[in-house]
C-alpha cells in the first residue's frame, strides 16, 4: 500500500525534477542571471513571498491583486454566458438569431480589443464609478480597471459560451419528453431538466473559461495604469532586467491556474460520476 | 365497448416536412376509439408512424390534421391524465430512483414527504423500494423499466401510452415484465396503449390488436384477443393468430416494397 503511493508520487514528480535538473544545469552552462537565472535565486524568491520586490509589493500581494482581476472578469463572463448559452440551446430562434453575430467576435483574440477597450473605459476603474479618490479603498478599487476586466471577460466569454450551448443541445431528447409527459412547466424543464442535464458541459466550459481568463490576464495588466498584479510585476521586472522575477511571476501564474483547475477537476469528479457511468 | 370511449382519435394526419422541400406523411388519416380499461397494442413494421401516432395523443407533438378527444374533450397538450412510457434512457441519471419516481408529483406541486411516501408506495408495487437509493446507471435495462412504468403510474394516470417499452430488453426479461404490466394493470385498471413491432407481445397483452400499414401509416386490421388471462403461448388460438397478424403484415411488406420499386423506377 505504502509502496505504492511512494511509486505513485515518484512518477508524478519524475518530469518536474528532471527538467529543474535541466534547468540548473543551462543556468551553470550559460551563466548569465539575465538571460537564464539560477534555481536557487528563483526559488529563494519563493521563501520570502511577503518581500517588497523592486518597490511593488510582495509577490503574494500582486497575486491577490491579479487573482481577484480574473475573477471579476471571469464571474462577469459566467453570468452572461450561461443564461445566454442555455437559451441559445434550448430555442432554435435565439440561436439562429444570435449565432451568426456572436461567431464573428469568436476569433477576434482578447489582445486585439486593446486599443478599443482603452478609448471607451481609459484608466477608469470601480474607484472612477463610485467616486472614491484616497484612502485604501481606493487602492482597492483602482485596481479593478473596466479595461482589464473586459479583456479577461472576453477571453472568458466564448468557452463558456460555446459549451454550454453544446451542452443544453446535447439533452436527450427523451429527458424533456418525458418531463413534459409528467406535467412539468418551462420553468421546471429548465430548472430541473436542462441545466443538470447540461451541467457537466457547463463545468467543463467554465473551467476552459477560467484558463483563458488567466491566460489573457499579463496582457490585460500590460494595458496603461497598471500598477500592480503579476502580469505588470513580470513587466516592469523586464524592463529592470531582473528575469529571475519574471521566472518567480511565470511560476506563480501556471501554479495559482493548475490549482483553479483541479478545483474544477474535483467538482466534475465528485458531482458528475453519472456521466462516465451513464453509457 | 358500451360506455362512451375514453380516447376517440379522429381522422389523425402527421405530415413531416425533409430536407429536400417535400412533406412526408408519417401518419394518414388514422381513426379508432379506445374503450375505458381497454389493452390496445398497435403492431405494425418499424418507420410505419407508430411512435408518432403515440407522441400526438402524449401531446408531444402536434398534429397536421384530425383531432384528439379525450372524455370528450379535444387536447392538444401533455396531460397529467396521459401518462407515457418510453423505450428507455428516460430516468434522469443524476436522480436516483426515489426522486425519479417522484418526479411527477414533484412537477404537480406535492410537498416532499407526501410524493416520497407516494413514491415509496410505487416502487413498492414492482418489489423495488430496496432500490429507492440506487441510481438508474446502477440498474438493469428490466429495473430501469420497472422505475419507468411506475414513475409514469405515479401521477395517477387513466390512459398510460407505452412506446415499446421492452423493446431495448433480453427476451426472458421481455417476457418477466409482459407478466408483471398485466398483473398492474389488472389490480390498476388503467387504459393502456401499447405500441410494438412484436406480434407475440401483442397477443400476450391486449384486448385488441391494431395492425398499422408501413408509412404513411393506416390502421389496416383490428383484431379483438379473447383468450383468457393468464395467456398462455401453448394456447390452441395462439399460433393461428400469430399466423394471420404475420401474414397482414408480410403482405403489407411486400406491398410497400413494390411501391417503392416503381417510385425508384419512375424517378429514376
Amino acid at each position: 500500500m505504502i509502496r505504492t503511493i511512494l511509486v505513485r508520487v515518484a512518477v508524478y514528480l519524475l518530469v518536474p525534477c528532471l527538467f529543474l535538473a535541466f534547468w540548473a544545469f543551462m543556468a551553470g552552462h550559460v551563466n548569465n542571471q539575465v538571460i537564464l537565472p539560477g534555481v536557487g535565486q528563483v526559488a529563494g524568491l519563493f521563501t520570502e513571498p511577503t518581500e517588497n520586490l523592486i518597490a511593488m509589493g510582495s509577490l503574494s500581494r500582486n497575486i491577490a491583486v491579479s487573482l481577484v482581476r480574473v475573477l471579476a472578469g471571469y464571474l462577469l463572463a459566467v453570468c452572461l454566458a450561461v443564461p445566454l448559452g442555455v437559451l441559445m440551446g434550448y430555442y432554435g430562434t435565439v440561436f439562429r438569431l444570435l449565432n451568426g453575430f456572436l461567431a464573428l467576435f469568436r476569433p477576434i483574440p482578447p489582445l486585439a480589443w486593446v486599443p478599443l477597450v482603452l478609448a471607451w473605459f481609459g484608466v477608469a476603474s470601480l474607484a472612477t464609478l463610485f467616486n472614491v479618490e484616497k484612502g485604501t479603498a481606493y487602492l482597492y478599487l483602482n485596481n479593478l480597471k473596466f479595461s482589464m476586466v473586459f479583456i479577461i471577460f472576453i477571453g472568458a466569454f466564448y468557452p463558456i459560451l460555446t459549451s454550454t450551448i453544446h451542452g443544453v443541445m446535447s439533452v436527450r431528447g427523451t429527458l424533456l419528453d418525458s418531463a413534459r409527459v409528467l406535467g412539468a412547466s418551462e420553468r421546471d424543464i429548465f430548472r430541473k431538466i436542462l441545466l443538470p442535464a447540461s451541467s457537466p458541459s457547463i463545468i467543463n466550459g467554465m473551467r476552459i473559461g477560467l484558463g483563458v481568463a488567466w491566460m489573457c490576464l499579463v496582457s490585460a495588466e500590460m494595458l496603461p495604469g497598471s500598477l500592480s498584479g503579476v502580469g505588470y510585476l513580470i513587466t516592469h521586472a523586464y524592463t529592470l532586467a531582473r528575469t529571475d522575477i519574471v521566472v518567480a511571476g511565470m511560476i506563480s501564474i501556471g501554479v495559482v491556474g493548475a490549482i483553479l483547475d483541479l478545483f474544477f477537476r474535483i467538482i466534475e469528479d465528485r458531482k458528475f460520476a453519472w456521466t462516465r457511468l451513464t453509457r | 365497448m358500451t360506455a362512451d370511449p375514453i380516447l376517440r382519435i379522429e381522422a389523425l394526419r402527421k405530415d413531416f416536412p425533409t430536407n429536400n422541400g417535400t412533406v412526408v406523411e408519417a401518419v394518414s388519416e388514422v381513426t379508432f376509439p379506445v374503450s375505458e380499461n381497454d389493452f390496445v397494442c398497435i403492431v405494425g413494421p418499424s418507420g410505419c408512424g407508430k411512435s408518432t401516432l403515440l407522441r400526438m395523443i402524449a401531446g408531444l407533438e402536434a398534429a397536421t390534421a384530425g383531432t384528439i378527444v379525450y372524455r370528450g374533450e379535444k387536447i392538444s397538450r401533455p396531460l397529467k391524465e396521459i401518462g407515457m412510457v418510453f423505450q428507455e434512457y428516460s430516468l434522469l441519471p443524476w436522480r436516483n430512483v426515489l426522486d425519479n419516481v417522484a418526479l411527477g408529483p414533484e412537477f404537480l406541486g406535492a410537498p416532499r414527504a407526501e410524493r416520497e411516501t407516494k413514491a415509496t408506495e410505487y416502487l413498492r408495487l414492482v418489489g423495488m423500494e430496496d432500490f429507492s437509493r440506487a441510481f438508474p446507471h446502477e440498474l438493469s435495462g428490466g429495473m430501469r423499466q420497472r422505475v419507468a412504468i411506475v414513475r409514469a403510474l405515479a401521477n395517477d394516470p387513466d390512459v398510460l401510452l407505452m412506446d415499446e417499452p421492452f423493446g431495448a430488453l433480453d427476451a426472458h426479461t421481455r417476457i418477466l415484465l409482459q407478466k408483471e404490466l398485466l398483473r398492474i394493470w389488472e389490480r390498476h385498471r388503467k387504459t393502456i396503449l401499447f405500441v410494438t413491432h412484436g406480434v407475440d407481445e401483442a397477443i400476450y397483452l391486449a384486448d385488441r390488436i391494431m395492425i398499422m400499414s408501413a408509412r404513411p401509416g393506416r390502421i389496416l386490421d383490428v383484431i379483438d384477443v379473447d383468450m383468457e388471462r393468464p395467456r398462455l403461448r401453448a394456447h390452441p388460438s395462439y399460433g393461428p393468430l400469430a399466423e394471420r397478424i404475420l401474414a397482414i403484415l408480410e403482405r403489407e411488406a411486400a406491398a410497400s416494397f413494390r411501391d417503392t420499386a416503381r417510385t425508384r423506377h419512375r424517378e429514376g
